[in-house]
């Protein structure tokens, strides 16, 4: 690596740590809007005053904000995010650690649902631009794009679990079990439906940039040598056509974000949505905080590897300066 | 050489014919899916389709031969469905629909009613014998009503920072940037849900936390917007002339940010439509006595949705339309007003 580019590397994650200190500061002021007394809370009304001020000395609720703020991300800075307010009063990052896994494998197996059916797709609607099967495609992704994704896992379920009773619903197989399949086969539905609106936006941003591809004159050599439409759709148009496709992967990370907390709540599997919309029920503001950091800091991070990853896929962007 | 030849056909159906049959026997079969009880629901909801395919390929046709063929019958078919729905929620004190939140008055109500179409419930009812169409108007008041207060809340405050950030630009722009960026590191629903951790759900505590999801995306928009325009002629020769900054902002660059950052509040209304029935769904939004789409979906999880498909089928259907619409129009709208140029 060049010096130039280390130093824009440096800069980028100078300005991503900027913006999770601002985040966290953000995350940790939900306390501050919180109505009522978390003391009071735990404990239920009608105790002697002594126990509140006893309890709320415990969990430092007397210090000033800023020593509260400053306490909070030191410990999450070392791994420990405080303790669940909710009994039985477990540790939150025992939690989250045990959520992640189920949450991180239902959005990647969605995203590589949706990828495996959206280039294909689009290579079709693309090659035959203009003719039924692409205007068939066209409708179709547009509606699916109107469908929200509890409401997809729904009718999912409606035909594929009540109707034909393909998939079991509800129970999961964790993978460390190493029931591998019986884990694919719990995972499937979930993923299936937040791959749903994800692949109608790949498809529909593949294939217009694939059109724009296949008129360059590159193609048109490829095909005057008698390349096959395979061979030219795969190794020669994909890779070019792949930036858009890339920049709405990042963009599009927070809703897939989205969709599986809400498929998760729906299909009840032991995620981190369902830990967050629980918790978020319960007013249990640790367990919430320490979820939404992790996430925002996943988040954050993933976003940045994909503005990275543009110089790979694109050389004219590796020499722009910041 | 008979390919040359310019070859002549005589249309034949003649078009109007066709179009004509189309639409007709579309909305008969339409109708009839709909209305016939004897049905298995997979066979009604074929037997629907199919007719509303049909309905909709004959409009079109009649369309095109009505109004040339630029005609795009999806987009009327949504800016009608709008219309209808906004008609409908206008007027639902005036309409004679059944109880809608009282569950003491439905106690003689038929319970799980199936959607008919006629007569007292045309949408069936629900598990106190709530009349589902009434709740699904009701829903769509306080959806909407969200939704646009909080694109409305969005547009002014998101426009006007961005327009600051793009024509200021230098610490200012840093600033915003940073702020835009720190709100953007959390994903949206994301953001909902912890904001709905503290907020009671009120409507307007909802309204507010959505509008805070719209505040990034027309920052940007705005903020690239003014700046594109920002060293143009028309600008620099206001500037020459004199002019304050603030006639410059809202004289000069405000006619010229308003019609990309419009077309993106369109869009943005059915993100936030879905944004507001997810937190419902999820029993963080608005609260059951009051209807909206996604508490009305939740009532339908488990084994009522196995029975009773018509408790999420009916309010879906509802989102799905006009989610729908709104998605149409927006595409209409951007497309038309919103030059991909500017878009950063």
């Amino acid at each position: 690596m060049s010096p130039a580019a280390l130093c824009r590397l440096a800069l980028r994650v100078l300005e991503l740590v900027g913006v999770l200190f601002i985040a966290s500061i953000g995350v940790f002021s939900l306390v501050v809007l919180m109505p009522g007394d978390p003391a009071v809370d735990i404990l239920g009304a009608g105790r002697a005053p002594a126990e509140y001020a006893a309890l709320r000395t415990e969990l430092g609720l007397d210090e000033p904000l800023v020593t509260r703020y400053l306490d909070w991300l030191g410990g999450a800075l070392t791994g420990d995010l405080g303790r669940s307010v909710v009994p039985p009063q477990s540790d939150v990052m025992d939690r989250v650690l045990s959520a992640l896994p189920v949450s991180l494998e239902i959005a990647a197996l969605g995203l590589l649902i949706a990828l495996l059916i959206a280039v294909p797709l689009a290579m079709w609607s693309a090659y035959r631009e203009g003719s039924a099967a692409d205007r068939i495609i066209g409708a179709g992704t547009f509606g699916v794009l109107s469908v929200p994704s509890f409401l997809a896992g729904l009718l999912l379920i409606l035909v594929l679990v009540n109707s034909a009773g393909w998939f079991p619903r509800s129970e999961w197989v964790r993978i460390g079990d190493g029931d591998l399949l019986g884990n694919l086969h719990h995972a499937f539905l979930p993923a299936l439906t937040v791959a749903l609106a994800e692949l109608a936006m790949f498809t529909r941003v593949l294939r217009g940039d694939l059109i724009v591809t296949l008129r360059e004159d590159y193609i048109l050599a490829a095909r005057a040598k008698g390349m096959g439409p395979l061979r030219i759709l795969f190794t020669d148009a994909l890779r070019p056509s792949s930036f858009s496709l890339v920049t709405l992967l990042g963009l599009s990370l927070g809703r897939l974000i989205g969709s599986t907390v809400v498929v998760e709540y729906l299909f009840s599997l032991p995620g981190m949505g369902t830990l967050i919309v629980n918790a978020a029920g319960q007013g249990d503001y640790p367990m919430v905080q320490g979820a939404v950091l992790t996430i925002a800091v996943i988040y954050v991070v993933i976003n940045a590897g994909i503005d990275l990853s543009y110089g790979y896929l694109d050389p004219r962007t590796r020499r722009v300066h910041v | 050489m008979s390919d040359i030849a310019p070859r002549t056909r005589t249309a034949f159906p003649p078009p109007l014919l066709t179009a004509v049959t189309l639409t007709v026997a579309g909305l008969v079969l339409l109708v009839f899916g709909a209305t016939t009880p004897q049905l298995v629901t997979p066979a009604k909801a074929a037997v629907a389709l199919l007719g509303l395919g049909m309905l909709l390929a004959g409009a079109s046709r009649l369309g095109k031969l009505w109004a040339g063929p630029g005609f795009d019958v999806v987009f009327w078919f949504g800016a009608g469905w709008l219309l209808l729905l906004g008609l409908a929620i206008l007027c639902a004190p005036w309409l004679p629909l059944a109880e809608d939140r009282d569950v003491a008055s439905t106690v003689a109500a038929p319970v799980f009613a199936t959607p008919t179409f006629t007569g007292t419930h045309p949408l069936g009812t629900n598990a106190f014998g709530l009349d589902l169409l009434a709740r699904s108007l009701y829903g769509a008041r306080s959806s909407l009503l969200i939704s646009l207060s909080a694109v409305a809340l969005g547009t002014v405050v998101g426009g006007a920072i961005g327009m600051v950030a793009g024509y200021f630009q230098k610490s200012v722009d840093r600033a915003v940037g940073i702020a835009t960026n720190s709100l953007l590191a959390v994903p949206p629903l994301i953001l909902l849900i912890a904001l709905a951790t503290v907020l009671q759900p009120h409507l307007r505590n909802v309204a507010f936390s959505l509008a805070l999801l719209t505040i990034p995306g027309m920052v940007r928009l705005a903020r690239a917007t003014t700046m594109a325009y920002a060293n143009r002629e028309f600008v620099v020769a206001a500037r020459a002339m004199g002019a304050t900054r603030s006639r410059i902002l809202l004289r000069e660059l405000l006619p010229n940010v308003l019609l990309p950052v419009l077309s993106l509040a369109v869009v943005m209304i059915s993100v936030l439509i879905v944004a507001e029935a997810s937190l419902s769904f999820l029993g963080l939004g608005i609260q059951p006595p009051e209807p909206t789409w996604g508490n009305m979906i939740a009532e339908g999880e488990g084994q009522v949705f196995e029975d009773h498909p018509h408790i999420v089928l009916v309010p879906g259907a509802f989102l799905f339309l006009t989610v729908f619409a709104f998605n149409i129009v927006g595409e209409k709208a951007r497309g038309r007003w919103d030059s991909r140029s500017v878009k950063l």
